[in-house]
């Protein structure tokens, strides 16, 4: 399945009822140098729209949004040791969280990647 | 509509991202980001617009002692040229702005203030003072900082000056080989060697980019203006002290001459002194990951609140969390091991002293004749 996007930047892949939870590229460079990442814990349930996991740039703190609802079952705790990962592909250890879908059809609401740079487009 | 520095077209041309401060719109980091900026200020030299700060004059007979009546410090001993980092106190003892004053000449003083208390501070000045000195607000004169160990080189280079004799909190009024005439101060808010130079608007440009040329130099924006001072422990007005922060809470009562008398609040400073203040300004460092901003609770081992963080963020040198804020005065001893509050987590931290790496500045003394 192609990646889906969020309108708050984050990057998401799927497979099967779980979600891989990323930032896209246009993120990181608006972050700039990033310092930590605050992960969430397993089993904390995860809601549409709602704070997951926290990215900590020099210059400021940003909420990674839950791009649906459900249950986080996974964190990458490589990422806090080794921050260049986020800027990998989110299928390629650049994903922050993995979350199973508990409403599945949330996902038809996100972006495809044409539409995500349409919308980046209409940011300049 | 946000105000510009005569320098605002260089900024965007250098491709500078922009941001608001103190009314102005700033350079907050250029391309290469702020953790190289910062490095490159601690290594080799950077250059800073900050034509939004305010320079102003005061001059007449006696104005020494006018300023010994604003602030808690002595001018009337200082030899011209030299410059004090002080506060203009407020009746409360608590500090309108903290500014550098520079005696010119005997009866000139020159003073930098915060961009954003500019206004209040020019209507205090104007309002203490006297009819037999005149007040001379320099709005036509930029301000550019070149800071870092290679600083003094660059100035040589550049400007054709040789200030290997100007000790720190100095300064010399000089032309640039163009004929600009500048002040040139060795003073600056990052903790390494450096200048500031006021230069005329019309000529700022010429002498940034001239700057800008020479091989040691990167352009530097707030954002790493910021954690350079945030390393040094130096207060951010607005943030880490302001009108209810007295000069002894904040930790800064050195700027206290020994004689100062009869200036604003100084029954409260004076308590404060005898007594001990109540709270005290700290640094704080974090002792596991995560990032502690402005505004995070710090707490005792029982949970209990002790303060807030005042400033904070990740130290590109020590690539660790630091900050520093108000404390009960019972736990601002360094080592105390206390917790800051992170979105509802504590992290362990403890207090430590500031500068959290060693300053840098030259010698405030003349070297000797050989």
């Amino acid at each position: 399945m192609a990646l889906k996007y969020t309108n708050d930047h984050e990057c998401i892949h799927v497979e099967g009822d779980v979600a891989w939870v990323g930032i896209t590229k246009y993120a990181q460079e608006a972050l700039g140098d990033l310092v930590y990442v605050e992960l969430p814990e397993i089993g904390k349930k995860a809601e549409k729209g709602k704070s997951v996991a926290v990215v900590e740039s020099v210059k400021t703190a940003a909420e990674v949004y839950s791009p649906v609802d459900g249950e986080v079952i996974a964190a990458n705790d490589a990422m806090p040791g080794d921050l260049e990962l986020i800027s990998k592909p989110v299928t390629q250890g650049g994903w922050i969280a993995k979350i199973r879908m508990s409403n599945p059809a949330q996902l038809s609401g996100l972006m495809d990647e044409g539409d995500y740079q349409s919308f980046l487009k209409s940011l300049d | 509509m946000l105000k510009k520095t005569p320098l605002h077209g260089a900024h965007i041309d250098l491709g500078a991202k922009t941001g608001e401060f103190a009314g102005y719109d700033m350079p907050l980091y250029y391309t290469e980001g702020v953790i190289k900026e910062h490095e490159g200020v601690r290594s080799s030299a950077g250059v800073f617009d900050v034509s939004h700060m305010g320079q102003v004059i005061v001059e007449g007979p006696g104005v020494a002692l006018f300023w010994e009546s604003l602030t808690p410090s002595s001018f009337q001993a200082k030899k011209n040229g030299r410059a004090q980092y002080t506060v203009l106190t407020n009746e409360r003892g608590g500090i309108i702005d903290d500014l550098i004053v520079t005696r010119m000449t005997e009866d000139k003083f020159f003073a930098v203030i915060n961009a954003g208390r500019k206004d209040v501070d020019i209507a205090w000045i104007k309002k203490n003072l006297p009819a037999h000195l005149r007040f001379i607000y320099l709005e036509d004169r930029a301000l550019i900082a070149l800071q870092g160990p290679k600083a003094e080189t660059v100035m040589k280079d550049v400007l054709k000056a040789d200030l290997s004799a100007l000790p720190y909190m100095h300064m010399i009024e000089t032309h640039t080989p163009a004929g600009a005439d500048i002040f040139i101060s060795r003073v600056g808010y990052t903790g390494e060697d450096g200048f500031e130079i006021s230069v005329p608007d019309h000529c700022a440009v010429d002498l940034w980019s001239a700057l800008l040329a020479h091989p040691a130099v990167k352009p530097v924006g707030l954002a790493a203006r910021d954690s350079l001072r945030l390393e040094m422990g130096y207060a951010l007005y607005g943030h880490d002290i302001d009108e209810t922060t007295s000069p002894v809470e904040a930790d800064i009562a050195w700027v206290m001459g020994k004689e100062a008398s009869g200036y604003p609040g100084q029954a409260r400073i004076r308590t404060d002194l005898q007594n001990g203040p109540a709270r005290r300004r700290v640094g704080v460092k974090l002792l596991e990951k995560g990032v502690a901003r402005e505004g995070a609770e710090m707490r005792d081992e029982s949970d209990r609140k002790i303060g807030i963080l005042t400033s904070g963020g990740f130290s590109p040198s020590l690539k660790e969390s630091i900050g520093q804020g108000y404390v009960e005065a019972g736990m601002s001893a360094p080592g105390t091991k206390i917790f800051v509050n992170v979105r509802g987590r504590n992290i362990a931290a403890e207090i430590q002293k500031m500068p959290f790496i060693p300053a840098k500045t030259k010698s405030m003394k003349r070297p000797e004749a050989a």
